[in-house]
């Protein structure tokens, strides 16, 4: 097991110093443009200009160019050129933010998700089914911003000013410590728009892997030995189909902490990581697009070794599978 | 030896495959024996769901196509043309196209602004149009671009093993780390400024090539992946081993066994490709990483529709409907065609 850890460690230490180098490329190397032009934003000064080509060693050798952006991105004196704010400071403020929109969203994605494919599997062929599956296919193909922005206006807006109070509020954040109650009440829109998506994915994949395991042969001892539909069910079909179920979640999750939350943030203006990279955008503000995207593709990397470590240790066959004897 | 022996095998024992809706349908028994993809092409015929949802994409791309036929004829206006201190007749009266508050009009329903007009007074229904254009045509040719070259690197990567497969796989395992969304969004915004320079060809920042090219390389993870595995199963195939020892060249034999037996792969990612790949072109122009205004595309479209949906909410939900009709035609086209070619078979393209 040791070994298996030690291995998955450096493979992950391996694909993060990848990673670096290649966001290190798209942001400096592959475009057709002066860095410290891309860099001072989108109304620079000639001073201005000159001072980042110093300050980042433009006119050095790339290695050299490298080793500074890295060093800028760690040591935390990475700044905005357009608001002048520490770029890596501005991610730690913008990250309890981001957190609470993707756990929140995640265990309502998977219970949901969950729920909805058990259904539609016993279910399968009938109208119900066939009325659902459609739904959750309808679910997968609607852009978050766009269904998001619809609630945020039509349930936040429209129907507050027709109600009188809000049920819903129209956008924002409240801290957790501020008001717990407040925090819950300016993230059930958020939650509900970022989960539609994995819901109808995680409904659909479920349902497919029940309607498989169903036919397996320890299902049909399962029944044979006198076990009621029930019990077949939940004890032996359920707990079989919910492991890739399982492996998605934990993937989804740490993409959407490392990115995927962006749009969803945007929308209702939750001003977490997400939302700080889509501003920048805006402004081609490069350094917090380049530090975003570089730990949240680090995020990723290292999450996912978790994952694998956890079912490793779960999971004798995956160690032994990848030549690990001790 | 049949190169598409693989098919037919599991053709075969999909005759009443557990769960599949045409379990033991006594057409099937009949169809025994025909080539597997005229098996597949008369299952997919009797979905009468994945048929309609084919058919309603066609019309979709036609109407698109037929974007300068709706300007020129109907609406006789241009994509770009601002008619901010223009009237017209509606109902007998005549209304400005922008309001003095800046609101512009709302859907009127006929040939003139059919679906309201834009902030600049531009036409709705020609600029859905001429955006659905350039959305459709972002999609399917980034997914041409991602499919040709997932198709290399994953036949290459799972033929050639050792090396040429630790780099290549090792490559696809670092693009595969960055959450979709944000590798379009480094991509999108580092060339935005200056373009791209790839040898002779120079590609200019608001060129549609830019969001093209961006998408194209984010999805190729998702398909040299499964496409590698499939190589990897088959090379050690009979029919694999029995070309090599008739004296068949590495090439000729992925050209001539391997990749007609990836093709049915091919055909069930192409659809959910195109599908994401719209939704991603939606998602960065959204946050102004894709398309560059005034170029219309869905995305932007809806990216301004959101600014305004206080006072002109059809602006975001017309193209958001159009876009996810698009989609979901896709999504139950290919779930047709997957089920046609394996009803067993789980095909899961990231959405961004």
């Amino acid at each position: 097991m040791s070994r298996f850890v030690a291995r998955r460690l450096i493979s992950m230490l391996f694909v993060m110093f990848a990673v670096s180098v290649i966001t290190f490329l798209i942001f400096n190397v592959i475009p057709n443009s002066d860095p410290a032009v891309r860099m001072a934003g989108k109304q620079p000064t000639e001073v201005q200009i000159e001072a980042i080509r110093q300050e980042w060693g433009f006119d050095e050798n790339i290695f050299v160019q490298y080793g500074t952006t890295m060093e800028k991105l760690f040591t935390g004196d990475m700044v905005s050129y357009f608001t002048q704010l520490d770029v890596v400071n501005e991610i730690w403020k913008g990250l309890p933010r981001t957190l609470s929109l993707a756990i929140g969203a995640a265990v309502i994605w998977m219970l949901f998700g969950v729920g909805l494919g058990l259904f539609t599997a016993m279910r399968a062929g009938k109208v119900s089914d066939r009325l659902l599956t459609v739904l959750a296919l309808v679910g997968i193909s609607m852009p978050v911003f766009w269904i998001g922005a619809l609630m945020n206006h039509y349930l936040g807006f429209e129907l507050s000013q027709a109600l009188g109070f809000e049920l819903f509020p129209n956008g924002g954040y409240v801290e957790f410590a501020e008001s717990p109650l407040e925090w819950l009440h300016h993230l059930i829109l958020p939650w509900t728009a970022l989960s539609i998506l994995f819901i109808g994915l995680y409904s659909r994949v479920l349902r497919g892997n029940i309607l498989d395991t169903i036919n397996e042969d320890y299902v049909r001892t399962a029944r044979a030995k006198g076990l009621s539909e029930r019990q077949v069910l939940l004890k032996h079909v359920l707990r079989n189909s919910m492991i890739p179920i399982v492996t998605l979640w934990g993937l989804d999750f740490a993409v959407v902490i490392g990115g995927g939350a962006i749009l969803t943030e945007t929308v209702f203006n939750l001003q977490g990581v997400g939302q700080y990279a889509a501003d920048a955008i805006g402004q081609l503000d490069q350094p917090p697009i380049l530090a975003v995207t570089m730990f949240g593709a680090f995020f990723v990397v290292f999450f996912n070794t978790i994952v694998d470590v956890v079912y490793a240790a779960l999971d004798p066959r995956i160690r032994l599978e990848s030549g690990d004897t001790a | 030896m049949a190169p598409d022996d693989v098919l037919t095998a599991s053709a075969g024992d999909l005759l009443g495959a557990p769960g599949h809706q045409t379990e033991g349908d006594p057409d099937d028994a009949a169809v025994v024996g025909g080539s597997p993809w005229r098996l597949a092409g008369r299952r997919l015929r009797r979905d009468r769901g994945a048929l309609a949802f084919g058919v309603l994409f066609l019309l979709l791309v036609g109407a698109c196509l037929a974007a300068p036929l709706w300007a020129n004829e109907v609406a006789h206006t241009t994509v770009s043309e601002n008619h901010l201190t223009d009237t017209i007749e509606q109902d007998g009266e005549t209304v400005n196209v922008v309001g003095f508050d800046g609101v512009p009009i709302g859907p009127t329903w006929q040939g003139e602004f059919f679906l309201g007009a834009d902030q600049n007074g531009r036409d709705n229904m020609v600029r859905l149009l001429y955006g659905g254009r350039n959305s459709l045509l972002i999609g399917v040719v980034a997914a041409l671009i991602t499919t040709l070259l997932g198709v290399l690197i994953g036949v290459l990567a799972g033929y050639f093993r050792g090396w040429t497969d630790a780099v290549l796989s090792r490559a696809m395992d670092i693009l595969w780390a960055f959450p979709v969304i944000l590798l379009g969004i480094a991509l999108g915004t580092s060339l935005a400024l200056g373009g791209l320079q790839l040898g002779p060809l120079s590609i200019s920042g608001d060129s549609l090539a830019i969001p093209i090219f961006v998408i194209a390389i984010v999805y190729v993870p998702y398909l040299a992946r499964p496409i590698r595995g499939q190589v990897l199963a088959m090379r050690e195939k009979e029919f694999v081993e029995a070309a090599r020892a008739q004296g068949m060249g590495s090439w000729r034999i992925m050209l001539g066994e391997i990749l007609p037996n990836v093709s049915s792969t091919l055909l069930v990612f192409f659809p959910l490709l195109v599908a994401n790949a719209i939704l991603l072109e939606a998602a960065l122009s959204f946050l102004g990483a894709g398309v560059r205004p005034p170029n219309p595309s869905w995305g932007t479209m809806i990216s301004e529709g959101v600014d305004r949906i206080v006072t002109a909410p059809y602006l975001a939900i017309v193209p958001g409907t159009m876009l996810v009709l698009t989609v979901l035609a896709l999504n139950v086209f290919g779930d047709g065609i997957r089920d046609a070619l394996d009803p067993r078979a789980k095909v899961r393209a990231k959405q961004p």
